[in-house]
């Protein structure tokens, strides 16, 4: 190995310490553009680097600061990883509530007692025979038209097969049809981890999790609370227990306040819900402008295909939506639903199954 | 302007394209520039990426006529397929020779099949088009509006720049286009598409760049004019909007001003023509509310 490419090795190692993914293939693109380049201007080295080992403008800052700091002479500069500390509750821990040992009938119908029963009130044996139910929950994945066909009996004329048909019989004899196959919709999950949700959040995570898992491609989670959180990647282990482990690792606000509008802006400017159908499980206790709240609600109704707001009160007869969050969402809901029970989340994953 | 036709491969320096962009009224960035060589004389795909109006698409029409290259589009759109982005098969045509053949008595199946998937009844769409068309400049406009299952199969043509059809064979590029792939990042696109070209992310064009570019592109422009514009342009961009103005807005917002016979931003002719750079009616209420637009 030259000189020259020691150098770009050793350089996009510094890089992935620092989080770009920056591997021996984007190191060789970078010594091909070199080639035609000039090395003697830091100007080109800048360029021909950040535009074969960047990916993103999220990488932008990093690759700044691995740049400067390598080739302006100063490496120690470059700390080794980029990690941030978090702070780490768990649900659990916060929203713990004793309940009062009551007997055990049958395990059937003490099952059916549970299901209806509010999750925030259980005890920590109940509240893992709920979670353990969750992860069975298997619903079936809300569909879209796809751009493949299947042959079928109506539909759209298949012109492709039937001019096979024709030039296997001679004649066009019969006119063969065919019509799109169907993909998952994609799901857009917001679960709220502030303080007031603390009782809920975990359980919320579990059904995230059991929706990962059922459309690992189709489904996006965020957490939100001060901070929007995209803890997808973390739902997609297998064991739930471990998939949360990570979550609540990732998460750096839980317990929190919440600011609602401001995280479903960042949402909207940086992704898209086009087409999606989107949950958000929140109490609505929104501690920023309520009309931002509102305004972005807007727009996220006029993408979507679906907007569904579970609130974990909604279970109670005498609910009324009177958080200021809430009032301002309202007007742009498809459904607003419970969150309270596994009877309400095994109802809330029928209702996406159909919407 | 100039006579010669440009080859990639004459090009000797980021400095040299800039400055031939320039001459087309194109002002790119060191960084931009750059990209844009590297690509030509790489035969590498571009991917650029960025807010929408910064001047992705422009890039690809004016390195398209630098090279005096036909500009071969492909808009993206979900759902969008092979049949609509590689080839199609022409079915009135197919069974039109397959009627006639039958008149004149023809049964030999064999030879029919190899008459009708013949190359005159292929109709090229874009991907296929470019591959067959030297020189050409193929532009994959806001890829992220397509779906994921069609990043896949542009990654297959723009790994090795072929396209096998069952039927008749494989294509191939003897010198492959200059690919230009835009994408306003409303979602991610695939990790193995960015690997395979170089990543440039646009900003939006800084203050003088900007004067600069409304200069240059409006010949009644007064410098006054530009100035304010610009001024205005940035603070919306800093105002937190749902879309903040790109440079193409801040063109048509120009423009409209000179067609009112404006040499300086007034309010009142400002807020008239607001709408050509703004789009969301929200925006405009909050522009006009906080008083966005007085000059500072």
């Amino acid at each position: 190995m030259d000189d020259l490419a020691a150098t770009i090795t050793a350089f996009t190692r510094t890089l992935r310490a620092a989080g770009v993914a920056a591997d021996q293939e984007r190191a060789q693109a970078m010594l091909r553009a070199l080639d035609h380049l000039d090395l003697a201007e830091p100007g080109d080295v800048y360029w021909a680097g950040r535009l074969t080992l960047c990916a993103g403008p999220d990488d932008l800052p990093r690759y700044d600061r691995c740049f400067a700091a390598y080739f302006g002479g100063a490496r120690a500069a470059v700390s080794r990883a980029a990690t941030t500390s978090v702070t780490r509750h768990t649900a659990a821990e916060s929203g713990e509530r004793r309940g009062d040992g009551e007997a055990a009938p049958a395990v059937a119908s003490r099952t059916e007692v549970l299901r209806h029963r509010d999750v925030a009130r259980l005890t920590e044996a109940e509240r893992a025979e709920v979670h353990r139910m969750l992860s069975l929950l298997s619903g079936r994945r809300p569909v879209r038209r796809s751009r493949r066909h299947e042959s079928a009996r109506r539909g759209g004329l298949d012109r492709r097969r039937t001019v096979r048909e024709a030039l296997k019989q001679g004649e066009v004899a019969r006119l063969l049809r065919r019509r799109h196959t169907t993909r998952p919709r994609r799901v857009v999950l917001f679960v709220d981890v502030s303080g007031s949700m603390a009782p809920y959040a975990e359980t919320l995570l579990r059904f995230a999790h059991a929706l990962v898992r059922t459309g690992p491609r189709a489904t996006a989670v965020y957490s939100i609370g001060t901070r929007l959180t995209q803890v997808t990647a973390e739902l997609r282990h297998r064991d739930p227990g471990t998939a949360l482990d990570q979550v609540s690792r990732a998460i750096p606000d839980w317990s929190g306040g919440t600011r609602l509008g401001e995280e479903l802006r960042e949402f909207l400017t940086r992704r898209s819900a086009r087409g999606a159908i989107v949950v958000i499980a929140s109490d609505g206790w929104e501690r920023g402008d309520p009309s931002l709240l509102g305004a972005q609600m807007a727009r996220l109704a006029r993408q979507a295909h679906r907007v569904i707001w579970v609130n974990p009160h909604k279970g109670y007869e005498d609910y009324q939506p009177l958080t200021g969050g809430m009032r301002a969402a309202l007007p742009h809901l498809d459904d607003l639903v419970a969150g309270h029970s596994l009877a309400a989340y095994e109802a809330l994953s029928e209702r996406l199954a159909h919407a | 302007m100039l006579r010669r036709t440009i080859r990639p491969k004459d090009l000797t320096s980021p400095d040299e394209l800039a400055e031939l962009l320039d001459r087309h009224d194109y002002l790119a960035d060191d960084g931009l520039a750059t990209a844009a060589f590297l690509a030509l004389r790489m035969r590498r795909p571009l991917f650029l990426e960025g807010e929408a109006g910064v001047g992705k698409t422009e890039l690809a029409k004016t390195l398209a006529t630098l090279l005096k290259a036909p500009l071969i589009r492909l808009q993206c759109y979900e759902g969008l397929d092979a049949s609509q982005a590689l080839y199609d098969w022409d079915f009135a045509r197919q069974l039109l020779h397959l009627k006639t053949a039958e008149a004149a008595g023809v049964a030999d199946a064999a030879r029919l099949e190899g008459e009708i998937y013949d190359r005159r009844f292929l109709i090229a769409r874009p991907l296929l088009k470019a591959l067959e068309t030297q020189p050409s400049v193929l532009l994959v406009d806001e890829i992220d509006r397509a779906d994921d299952e069609f990043e896949a199969f542009l990654l297959e043509v723009l790994s090795d720049f072929t396209i096998s059809i069952p039927e008749l064979g494989t294509v191939r590029a003897d010198s492959p286009p200059v690919v230009v792939v835009t994408s306003n990042r409303t979602r991610e696109v695939h990790d193995a598409l960015k690997r395979r070209c170089l990543y440039h992310w646009l900003e939006h064009p800084g203050f003088d760049r900007e004067v600069a570019i409304l200069l240059r592109r409006l010949p009644g422009c007064t410098e006054t004019l530009a100035t304010q514009v610009a001024r205005a342009a940035g603070r919306l961009r800093g105002a937190g909007l749902v879309k903040p103005p790109g440079v193409a807005e801040t063109l048509d917002w120009t423009e409209a001003l000179l067609t009112l016979g404006a040499r300086e931003l007034d309010p009142g002719r400002a807020a008239a023509t607001l709408g050509a750079a703004l789009k969301y009616r929200e925006d405009v209420e909050r522009v006009l509310g906080d008083g966005l637009l007085a000059h500072g």
